[in-house]
């Protein structure tokens, strides 16, 4: 500190930490006080805001497992809350689509990293960023037109005489969640193939070179050498993938089923549709509580830091 | 590595490609399908009329512009902040800076439907403690969504300043400052020029990142729309293909700006190259003559 004020005077370092301090409280800190204090308020009317009724309780948390209904999870019948089970397929879906998309990028990274020939790769960067930097919004309804049911999916597998007739992709074939399950990896594979790309990249090929020469097989070479040196990238792209999913708002909306509930629509519908933001703030802090343990969990598992998360 | 494995690679990638490019593909054919909903089968000829149906459409106007205005206000707020703060963490050491790290970085991995409730309830409960609610500035809208997405966006500006700041010499510093320079001078003439190739990737970031922001905007906009609200809000209330005509004038604009990029990047590494060949070229030269 008294190094800046050395260097670059007391007027601008005073700037520097103004510009901070008002980044970290009125950005950051104190908007997710206000969301903790509004979720245990209760849902008034204008008028009586303040009045004797208007007393701290935890009854939006309770509202989270009210309305009870009865279903099966993985065959077994049980009553559970319509909230409660919204969250639970979120968070197993949202783990789902975060595994299948490890599965999917992971050959591809190696191969970038250490197979694809220098002269091609800016090429196939290029060709990779593109459905990157076309907005998301977009991205889902590409999909939603794909997914219709006269659309060129469907007539496609009549037409190869693959099913009679066409499938009503967006109510789900094997769970409801089928056509949230696929548009979601389209729209986050990238952001798990970058980070492990950037970590292959950075081990030395001698290294796995010197693997295979000491006889260990293509596997274990992944397994022993590859694998614990993508580390960081795996786990940064975990955390992205399962966040921007379980966090997405659009893709549930574009193309969902009714039956399937996605927990941010819980959220929206409380706040838009309902009017009730205590109870949608009670709702966030809970997302919000997951997504904490989510990165926690991880940092644990891979043994990983913060820093090597957020890149 | 086998031939056939490298085989097995070039095959994977290019199906990989094929997977992310087919559907956007589908969508931009469907804009010049003469059918009244988005698709490309039954096809019912060819038409211009969905870009005359945009271009007539006002609303898509004022989004865009809205869009515009809001990535250039986050620009404008997040580059100086992100700067700041990354030179205040520089600065600091041990558990302070963990901590500050911790929640500078922690908006980055906060739901974006998070940051865009507590923004709105923030500014809201603001408004109603110092009695000023229902004045504009605390009721939804723009201005808050600006806010919202500067609380996350600062943090990618200030990680790739922070990054570029682990290869400035200090030293610099000092030598300016025992020669007499005032401390504006050591700021805008040593540290910035060395920070401006982060500053301008953070600027080029932060303006994209606010383009494509859904969830933040969605909860924080109040009335207004942006383009992503915009073409969220007429994907769910059924659509016509005007939606794929302004699908494809976006994508187009960004295989405009890749390639253009790509082109200035291929001269820059060739025009290196030439100075390379030059210069051992003049040194062989040289040595031929010595």
């Amino acid at each position: 500190m008294h190094d800046l004020i050395r260097r670059y005077g007391a007027t601008l370092t005073g700037m520097f930490i103004l510009l901070t301090a008002f980044w970290l409280l009125a950005l950051i800190i104190l908007p997710n006080f206000a969301l903790f204090e509004q979720s245990f308020r209760p849902w008034l009317p204008a008028l009586e805001v303040g009045g004797p009724r208007d007393v701290y309780s935890f009854d939006n948390y309770r509202g989270f497992f009210d309305q009870a209904m009865a279903t099966t999870i993985f065959g077994i019948p049980v009553t559970i809350s319509t909230h409660l089970l919204a969250f639970l397929d979120t968070v197993f879906y949202s783990v789902v689509v975060t595994a299948i998309c490890l599965a999917l990028t992971y050959p591809l990274a190696y191969y970038l990293a250490k197979i694809a020939s220098p002269q091609s790769l800016p090429t196939i960067l290029l060709l990779l960023f593109i459905p990157l930097w076309v907005s998301e919004a977009l991205r889902a309804f590409a999909w939603y037109i794909l997914l219709t049911f006269n659309g060129p999916l469907n007539q496609l597998l009549v037409g190869v005489g693959a099913v009679e007739r066409g499938i009503r992709w967006q109510q789900g074939v094997w769970t409801d969640y089928d056509a949230i399950v696929v548009v979601l990896i389209y729209c986050y594979v990238l952001f798990m193939l970058l980070p492990v790309y950037t970590a292959i990249q950075s081990l030395d090929t001698n290294q796995i070179e010197a693997s295979e020469d000491l006889g260990a097989p293509w596997w274990k070479t992944h397994l022993r050498v590859v694998l614990p040196h993508a580390k960081p990238g795996i786990a940064s792209g975990c955390v992205m993938v399962f966040m921007l999913s379980a966090g997405s708002l659009l893709v549930p909306t574009v193309v969902g089923s009714t039956s399937a509930i996605w927990f941010p629509q819980s959220i929206f519908t409380q706040f838009n549709d309902a009017q009730n933001w205590p109870k949608g703030a009670a709702f966030s802090m809970i997302f919000l509580l997951l997504c904490i343990v989510f990165v926690f969990a991880v940092m644990r598992l891979f043994r990983v830091k913060l820093s090597d998360i957020a890149k | 590595m086998t031939p056939r494995r490298a085989f097995l690679g070039h095959f994977y990638m290019v199906l990989f490609l094929i997977y992310l490019m087919v559907p956007l593909l589908i969508m931009a054919g469907a804009a010049f399908n003469d059918s009244r909903l988005p698709t490309v089968v039954p096809w019912q000829g060819f038409t211009w009329r969905w870009f005359d149906a945009l271009f007539a459409d006002e609303r898509m106007w004022n989004a865009l512009v809205n869009s515009i205005l809001v990535a250039l206000a986050v620009v404008a707020l997040a580059v100086p902040i992100g700067t700041a703060a990354a030179i205040v963490i520089n600065s600091v050491s041990g558990r302070v800076r963990a901590t500050l790290y911790g929640f500078m970085v922690a908006p980055i991995l906060a739901p974006g439907l998070v940051i865009g409730i507590s923004t709105v309830l923030f500014w809201n409960s603001l408004g109603d403690t110092i009695g000023a609610g229902g004045f504009f500035l605390f009721n939804p809208g723009l201005h808050l969504s600006t806010f919202g997405q500067v609380s996350f966006i600062a943090a990618y500006v200030m990680l790739l300043v922070l990054a570029r700041l682990q290869s400035f010499d200090q030293g610099l510093e000092e030598a300016a400052l025992d020669l007499g320079a005032r401390h504006g001078q050591v700021l805008r003439r040593i540290l910035l020029p060395h920070l401006y190739p982060a500053i301008a990737a953070g600027a080029a970031i932060a303006f994209f990142q606010s383009i494509e922001n859904f969830n933040v905007t969605l909860f924080t906009r109040g009335t207004q729309d942006t383009l992503t609200v915009y073409v969220f809000s007429q994907v769910r209330a059924g659509i016509t293909p005007t939606i794929n005509a302004l699908a494809l004038m976006l994508m187009l604009f960004t295989v405009v700006c890749a390639l253009v990029y790509e082109t200035r990047r291929r001269r820059r590494a060739r025009i290196v190259q030439a100075r390379e060949d030059e210069a051992r070229r003049a040194e062989e030269a040289m040595l031929a003559g010595g």
